[in-house]
């Protein structure tokens, strides 16, 4: 099995980092040099015309938000919770509220977020240990207070009654009928490094991302575990594409429509039961391999956040929404299945190329970065 | 291991007081037959009295349901003249039940079975039980007919079930010891109080809160804090709705408990909430100086919202308030004023003697009878609230006899024992158990020896008493102990405090609810008590005897009844030797350790047993200390 204990540490550290290191900003888009203005590209109308357009408007502290950097955005109806290095906020009817260590949060950073749909709860990964905000009130589990694994809490997902939470030493899960802790590492589970960076958790299936040991299913239905891992081993070559997971350092994973999507710093990859299907930048529109996090939005589609913007890929094209790699300047691109590129305009675009997380309202987009929380407000007129 | 001794709470606050300023009080007050002194002719028979809690009318006004806890039934009266037309048995120790707004059903929560039954109306008879969360105290149909809500005691939450098939959809966090649920005028939130206080700091003021539910999403939108408050009762609202009312406790548990003349240990009194009142909640005192109102429970509104009837238990009346002139004195202080002994004489129109152990209070749909069920004397009072007297006393059918038991139970539900009858035993031990705070309770300095409360249950054999151990027997703890460092006033006579530690020792142990059916125990179970009987280390190495779990906790109830030092002696407590608590029903008693340091099981091991005093743990993984204390839950 493979070890990657050195560089997890050292990519967990960039996960946390206030600014993308892997991939900078002058870095060339990889398909560049196929870029045409939208009025003269090869990429079909009926393409471009397909591609979702939104009008963002960009949150900082300038305008209520607890802090610039955020980790996670969760939508709640009308109400917005966004996770930041300093704090938890709420956005609800045009006013940001923080929640602070002082109303209880376990810690100020909150790197994850997730709804109890049932119940209106909503749970926060913090790297303090896991919150549970129900009506304004804060409860906190900790190592030291509760069965939670370790303090620091890098994902949380919710299904039924089950809370299912990714941290620094294996996952865990909460029962919250039964009040019991239920812990998976490596005594219990094929998990061979226990940091575990990412869940989605359904009736059916649970999902983690674990740092160096790629995906780990969990069958809620025979209570079996399995494991996915990169064929082509320890390197970052890809020696077989296309037949099984891209990389062994998963980051995010989302299970939508019996589909997985996984996201690593290397690529990422889509996964059906039966097929696995890769992006990488030098074959799809993906704007960097380097990525934060994927959310499915169906079997087909999903939206990447990466080190070098917002990604969309509707099952054949893709898009591509960020402030320009050259000069900052709003920038959306449209890349069609065979390749061809074309530059739409528009005069808004994410606060920051380095995306951490993203949520859905309805059309519209909410996205996490390295700096700011940006709202996508689904373009109707085109 | 020798694991746990401090998860024992031994403060058996008010348990030793019951018995010697009853004739005291008694005198003081008048018509009230049920409650002299010691009667004759006790029976040492286990009887089954009605012991009614809870009455509703029928929206026509003909009926009245009353809900009888210790005869575990709803009896259904004609509402002129009390006369009984059906007795329908429901599930065991009934708490609370409600009519669906079309008055088509009942809904009646079984506390100790996990149940909701549902009567029929037109035949009188249950048509459907439904199993829900764990004690359920109250159950409340929403105005659509859509949800049926629960509130659970012990899993501190508010069941949301499918009021038609009773299909548990979801459970709503909620305070802890869920209990009571109140719905506004216009049905569109549910109120949550709760019995126990919140998790709060070690030795900070109690906090509580009442859940507000929107009825339609069946979501929590909004916690109403209540500080300094321990435990919540029933909730009360104007026609409005723009005045919420909950009668309450608020203890004042963080100081020396040992001179009730210097002003008292609690303070009873009503949570004012809602616009009537302003954006924050006004606390008020029911208690005037030498007439308090101890354990406030029943809150009604008269329909022409001229008075407030509430009941105090504790003290075996009802305070009758001019509702209007309270509002005006509210808004000319509008800041809470519990503690001002004085206040009640702007507000407070009469104190009616009624039965033992007052409890549910309601309002006839007319507004000309008030009623309340008096629980322990198998009465209900009836009031007219135009003279505030009680104009009959309805006798329900139960054994004429007083049994020792019950004589027992008496002793420790009333007041009239103590100094000026601010408290009784179960101001400290609600409904018979415990109440999450840590006391300081006797007289050798502020914060010296501070001690958790701890449940009574099952406490029959688990000798010696206190945290240090120094009472042999309860008729010692709940004699002379009580007596001179609680009630602060004269003994009990011999057969009282006979009567009220045979009471005491009948306790049973509420059913676990983390066992299994069958008592098999699951995978992580059967892990922990493993690590609980084990003898030899994860390296290896011999545990010595004392340090192994099951040594100190042995025996059914998991304790060996002896004194060990587990290196949790605070500087300010005088003695590390602390008694082996019993393990019964320990899930559901946070607080832990003799001075409930510890918020959670958990915490016992994580932070306060560095040494491995407290049990050979250190050597655990947290999978394993998990696995322990899934364990531990099962006792």
């Amino acid at each position: 099995m493979k070890k990657f204990t050195l560089l997890s540490s050292s990519i967990a550290i960039l996960l946390l980092a206030s600014a993308p290191l892997a991939f900078p900003d002058s870095a060339p888009h990889p398909a560049s040099h196929r870029v045409h203005a939208a009025s003269a590209a090869a990429v079909a109308p009926a393409v471009l015309a397909s591609m979702p357009r939104y009008r963002f408007e960009n949150f900082t502290t300038e305008n209520g938000l607890p802090d610039n950097h955020v980790y996670s955005v969760l939508v709640d109806g009308d109400r917005i919770w966004a996770g930041t290095d300093n704090g938890l906020g709420l956005y609800e009817n045009g006013k940001w509220k923080a929640y602070t260590t002082a109303d209880g949060l376990a810690h100020r950073a909150v790197l994850s977020l997730a709804l109890d749909k049932r119940t209106g709860d909503v749970w926060a990964a913090t790297l303090g240990g896991l919150s549970r905000i129900s009506g304004g009130r804060i409860d906190t589990y900790t190592q030291l207070n509760s069965g939670l694994s370790n303090d620091v809490v890098y994902g949380v997902s919710v299904t039924g009654e089950q809370v299912w939470v990714a941290t620094a030493a294996g996952g865990c899960m909460l029962n919250l009928r039964t009040g019991e802790w239920s812990l998976f590492n490596e005594r219990n589970t094929p998990m061979i490094e226990i940091w575990v960076y990412g869940v989605s958790a359904t009736p059916a299936k649970v999902y983690y991302a674990v740092w160096g040991s790629g995906i780990l299913e969990y069958d809620q239905k025979t209570h079996a575990w399995d494991k996915y891992e990169d064929p082509d081993g320890e390197t970052e070559m890809v020696l077989f594409k296309d037949q099984g997971l891209i990389h062994e350092i998963t980051t995010s994973v989302s299970y939508v429509d019996n589909v997985l999507w996984a996201a690593t710093y290397f690529g990422d990859s889509r996964y059906d039961g039966r097929y696995w299907h890769n992006f990488l930048t030098k074959d799809s529109g993906l704007p960097s391999n380097f990525t934060n996090v994927v959310k499915g939005v169906d079997a087909n589609r999903a939206w990447f956040g990466t080190d070098k913007g917002l990604a969309y890929y509707d099952g054949k094209n893709w898009a591509v929404y960020r402030p320009s790699l050259k000069d900052g300047k709003p920038e959306m691109l449209v890349r069609d299945a065979e390749g061809h590129v074309a530059r739409v305009p528009v005069t808004t675009a994410p606060s920051h190329n380095y995306i951490l997380n993203i949520d859905f309202q309805g059309n519209d987009i909410w996205v996490a970065t390295e700096h700011g929380l940006s709202h996508g407000i689904f373009q109707h007129d085109k | 291991m020798s694991a746990i001794v401090q998860l024992r709470q031994r403060a058996w606050l008010p348990l030793s007081v019951c018995l010697v300023a009853a004739t005291f009080f008694a005198v003081l007050r008048s018509g009230d037959d049920a409650r002299a002194a010691t009667p004759a002719g006790r029976s040492g028979e286990v009887l089954t009295y009605a012991s009614p809690v809870e009455m509703v009318f029928s929206p026509d006004g003909a009926r009245l349901y009353v809900l009888c806890q210790g005869s575990d039934e709803v009896r259904v009266l004609d509402a002129n003249t009390f006369t009984l037309i059906q007795r329908i048995s429901v599930g065991h120790i009934p708490r609370g039940f409600s009519l669906s707004p079309d008055g088509a059903r009942l809904f009646v929560a079984n506390s100790w079975d996990d149940m909701v039954s549902v009567i029929d109306t037109r035949s009188l008879s249950v048509v459907a039980t439904w199993p829900v969360g764990a004690e359920p105290s109250n159950v409340v149909e929403d105005r659509s007919g859509k949800y049926l809500f629960v509130a659970n005691r012990i899993s501190n939450d508010v069941a949301v079930l499918n009021a038609q098939t009773g299909e548990e959809l979801k459970r709503l966090a909620a305070g802890r010891g869920a209990s009571y649920i109140t719905p506004s005028p216009d049905g569109a939130r549910l109120y949550v109080s709760h019995v126990y206080p919140n998790s709060t700091p070690h030795r900070t003021p109690p906090e509580s809160e009442i859940t507000v539910i929107d009825a339609a999403r069946a979501t929590v939108v909004d916690r109403i804090p209540l500080h300094d408050i321990a435990h919540g009762f029933h909730i009360a609202f104007s026609r409005d709705g723009r005045l919420g009312v909950l009668a309450e406790l608020h203890p004042k548990n963080l100081v020396p408990l040992a001179h009730l003349e210097h002003g008292g240990a609690f303070v009873d009194t009503l949570m004012l909430f809602g616009p009537a009142v302003g954006s924050r909640p006004v606390e008020i005192p029911l208690d005037e100086l030498e007439r308090y109102a101890a354990r406030p429970f029943g809150v009604a509104i008269a329909p022409d919202e001229s008075r407030l009837f509430v009941s105090s238990g504790g003290s075996e009346m009802v305070t009758v308030i001019d509702l209007p002139r309270l509002l005006r004195y509210v808004r000319l202080h509008p800041k809470s004023f519990a503690e001002d002994l004085s206040a009640g004489a702007n507000y407070v129109v009469a104190r009616v003697a009624v039965g033992n152990d007052p409890r549910g209070v309601t309002f006839d749909p007319s507004g000309r009878r008030a009623l309340v069920a008096n629980r322990l004397s198998d009465t209900i009072s009836v009031i007219d609230p135009r003279t505030s007297r009680v104009a009959r006393t309805v006798h329900l059918e139960s054994p004429k006899q007083l049994s020792v038991l019950r004589h027992g139970e008496q002793t420790f539900y009333t007041a009239r024992y103590s100094f000026q009858g601010q408290i009784g035993c179960a101001n400290c031990h609600i409904d018979s158990t415990f109440d999450g705070l840590q006391w300081d309770l006797e007289p050798d300095g502020f914060g010296r020896d501070i001690v958790d409360n701890r449940p009574i249950e099952a406490v029959k054999d688990t000798e010696p008493y206190k945290w240090n151990g120094g009472n042999p027997n309860l008729p010692t703890e709940c004699g002379p102990r009580t007596e001179k460092y609680f009630w602060r006033s004269e003994n009990y006579d011999d057969l009282t405090l006979t009567d009220l530690v045979t009471y005491i020792r009948s306790l049973p142990a509420r059913p676990n609810r983390w066992r299994l059916p069958g008592g098999e125990l699951t995978p992580a179970q059967e892990r922990g008590k493993a690590i609980f009987e084990r003898s030899v280390d994860k390296f290896g190495k011999p545990i010595p005897e004392g340090n192994r779990c099951n040594f100190c906790h042995s025996g059914p109830k998991g304790t060996g009844q002896k004194s060990f030092d587990v290196g949790t002696k605070k500087p300010t407590d005088n003695s590390g030797l602390l008694d082996t608590p019993q393990l019964t029903n320990i899930a559901i008693t946070a607080p832990y350790l003799h001075d409930g340091s510890a918020q959670s099981l958990e915490e016992i091991w994580t932070i306060y047993n560095p040494e491995d005093k407290h049990g050979r743990t250190n050597d655990l993984t947290k999978d394993e200390l998990n696995d322990l204390i899934e364990y531990l839950r099962t006792r």
